[in-house]
């Protein structure tokens, strides 16, 4: 039912020589029912393509279709969606009833009608108590609450959500993105997510569509997005401390980077230039001199996060972390210590196209 | 108010000179009201003879006024014409003109905010620069325009001059700006119209702007000299204004009882329409809302 389709969706903004395309041509399937979450640096187009769905923004090429239905030239309303805004967009001057109420009521659905799906909303958003309140007189979490209160009494095919939690505190923003998991599970509805933030993208997405400049460059699970990123971009984008990328020349079992030569625990996947990506959790750390498969780094700097430790050092030219856990012995500044990766944790990059290779 | 009066050091001494101060403003302004007061309670008679007036209410009050209001023969026999029409002419085109302002600059700064048209900041620039043209700059050709069109001597005639305004406009267009984007867009989606999110979301919004408007345009309209006295020839349109100016001078001896009442009676609805709004005044800012 709340399938959407997006296909080879172009936004430009001005006319002819002046035009600024912002996106290139996206394409994506959504089936009914899943949990979409759209996430990318600020600038990447994220937000854009959201308010093309929601029809806030003109397509300038390519085609959107929800429900099997396109949607190019039919207005917001009309487009079965509702959408929960930044900054809430509440109504400032009507209750938290008539915030919810409103679109119903434009919609003309009996009244009996929107007091009961108003109702039903706000119990499940645990709001009963302040349906007769502004919203200047709730919190920040409140406020937010309505604004979902308002999306789901629309019982629309598709919610959209642009940064809903982006203006709450770090606390709230866990509790609620837990709440919008369960609110997921409990109502099933196709569900557009955009944020900058990469922890709720991958606490909240079924699958998540990677964006850069106006690009797609990689839709899949958190899963296949952290384990196989498709492209360097997201691969140095998705996880914390971002994964380490060396370029450098692949020669079978060695990977020579700026003079230095890099012991593979297996062979480069070609000969050339290539891009070697290995995340910090997925290094093993040994100290003394470095045995074949190994490698050995000069610890410049430490960071203690508490369940874990940041060790610093350089590999290739290019600044290279690991991450241990807290309880292993750790290193000093200045120490030499030989670092080792299972095969199954490499991953290589063209370096002339950026993108995943085998 | 804590918060400001919190950062000034509380010193009986200046204290005591603010208040002074302000005694003395008030003063300035009210004493001349008062005079004006006194005398209208005096019989002409009185007024003549008294050097300095008396600063003492009189006993004939009730009469000067009802001479005012409805008019007849003074003590001196001359006649003194009614005020109470001039009143009602001058509240209605002082309403029209008030309120007229405020729907057409609403509507202006609306479709210069909301909507994307060719020549938009043209259009809001042309409104922008008639600031330089008040009524006393353009009053020949307007004149013309208004006696072309046969409006002379008509309420018509009395505001449709007066009703374009890039004050209010501006006001207006100012405010629209504060309002966040996505309360529009929060509106389409809930699939408002422009005109509907006009009434159900900016209008009580703007509430506040309104009143401040209706305030200063009210008084504007009722204090209106020059404009009627060009418009209006017959006797039956003239506003109040021009009806104090009328019982000054002139062939007859100049009653400066009813003068004085006149004026008070004029001076009653704009100072009634502060007072009122005033209310409505604090209330906008104490519910700051957005």
């Amino acid at each position: 039912m709340g399938a959407i389709s997006i296909r080879d969706v172009i936004k430009r903004y001005g006319h002819g020589l002046k035009a600024n395309q912002v996106i290139h041509g996206v394409n994506a399937e959504i089936t009914d029912g899943e949990f979409i979450v759209i996430v990318g640096p600020s600038g990447c187009g994220k937000s854009t393509l959201l308010r093309m769905v929601a029809g806030l923004e003109e397509i300038s090429g390519g085609e959107i279709s929800i429900a099997g239905r396109v949607v190019n030239d039919i207005e917001p309303s009309e487009r079965d969606i509702a959408m929960v805004f930044q900054n809430y967009a509440l109504y400032p001057h009507m209750s938290v009833f008539d915030n919810m109420a409103y679109g119903l009521k434009i919609a003309k659905v009996p009244l009996a009608e929107i007091k009961t799906r108003v109702d039903k909303a706000a119990k499940i958003l645990e709001l009963g108590a302040f349906l007769q309140r502004k919203p200047r007189e709730l919190s920040g979490g409140q406020r937010q609450r309505v604004a979902m209160g308002r999306a789901i009494v629309r019982q629309p095919q598709v919610f959209l959500f642009d940064e809903p939690l982006s203006n709450l505190d770090a606390k709230l923003r866990a509790q609620t993105r837990l709440e919008i998991q369960k609110l997921h599970n409990e109502l099933g509805v196709t569900s557009l997510f955009v944020t900058h933030d990469q922890v709720e993208a991958m606490t909240l997405a079924q699958r998540m569509i990677v964006m850069n400049a106006g690009r797609v460059e990689q839709i899949g699970t958190p899963d296949e997005v952290y384990h196989r990123p498709a492209t360097t971009f997201v691969a140095g984008f998705i996880g914390s401390p971002p994964m380490n990328l060396i370029a450098g020349h692949g020669e079978g079992h060695r990977f020579k980077a700026d003079g230095q030569s890099i012991d593979l625990p297996a062979t480069a996947p070609r000969e050339g230039e290539l891009i070697l990506g290995i995340r910090p959790e997925h290094i093993e750390m040994n100290s003394g001199a470095a045995a074949a498969g190994h490698w050995s780094l000069k610890v410049e700097a430490l960071e203690m996060l508490g369940a874990e430790r940041l060790v610093y050092g350089r590999l290739g030219g290019t600044l290279f972390t690991v991450r241990l856990d807290a309880t292993l012995p750790a290193p000093k500044i200045g120490d030499t210590v030989s670092l080792k990766a299972s095969p199954d944790h490499l991953h290589w990059f063209d370096a002339a196209t950026q993108q995943r290779v085998v | 108010m804590g918060n400001g009066s919190g950062m000034v050091e509380r010193r009986p001494t200046l204290g005591l000179l603010a208040h002074a101060v302000q005694i003395i403003g008030v003063l300035i302004i009210v004493f001349p009201i008062y005079l004006a007061f006194i005398a209208s309670t005096h019989t002409a008679a009185e007024i003549a003879s008294s050097r300095p007036l008396s600063l003492l209410p009189g006993s004939h009050f009730v009469e000067t006024y009802r001479l005012a209001l409805f008019g007849g023969t003074s003590s001196f026999g001359s006649r003194i014409g009614p005020s109470a029409p001039m009143m009602w002419i001058s509240l209605v085109s002082a309403l029209v003109i008030a309120i007229g302002k405020i729907a057409i600059s609403l509507l202006s700064a609306f479709a210069i905010v909301y909507f994307r048209f060719p020549f938009r900041s043209l259009v809001f620039w042309m409104i922008f620069i008639t600031l330089m043209l008040p009524v006393e700059v353009r009053i020949g050709p307007t004149y013309s325009v208004v006696s072309d069109l046969h409006m002379l001597n008509s309420y018509s005639g009395l505001t449709i001059p007066l009703i374009a305004s890039a004050t209010a406009t501006f006001v207006f267009r100012q405010f629209f700006l504060t309002v966040p984007d996505e309360l529009a867009e929060a509106a389409r989606i809930d699939g408002a119209g422009p005109i509907r999110f006009l009434k159900d979301v900016l209008l009580p919004l703007s509430r506040t702007s309104i009143a401040a408007l209706f305030v200063i345009q009210f008084i504007y309209g009722w204090n209106q000299y020059l404009w009627p006295l060009l418009v209006t020839t017959d006797e039956s349109m003239y506003p109040v204004v021009m009806g104090i100016k009328r019982l000054i001078g002139g062939e007859a001896y100049t009653e400066w009882n009813v003068v004085m009442a006149t004026a008070i009676l004029a001076l009653l609805p704009p100072a009634i329409v502060v007072v009122l709004m005033q209310k409505w005044f604090v209330k906008g800012l104490v519910d700051t809302e957005k």
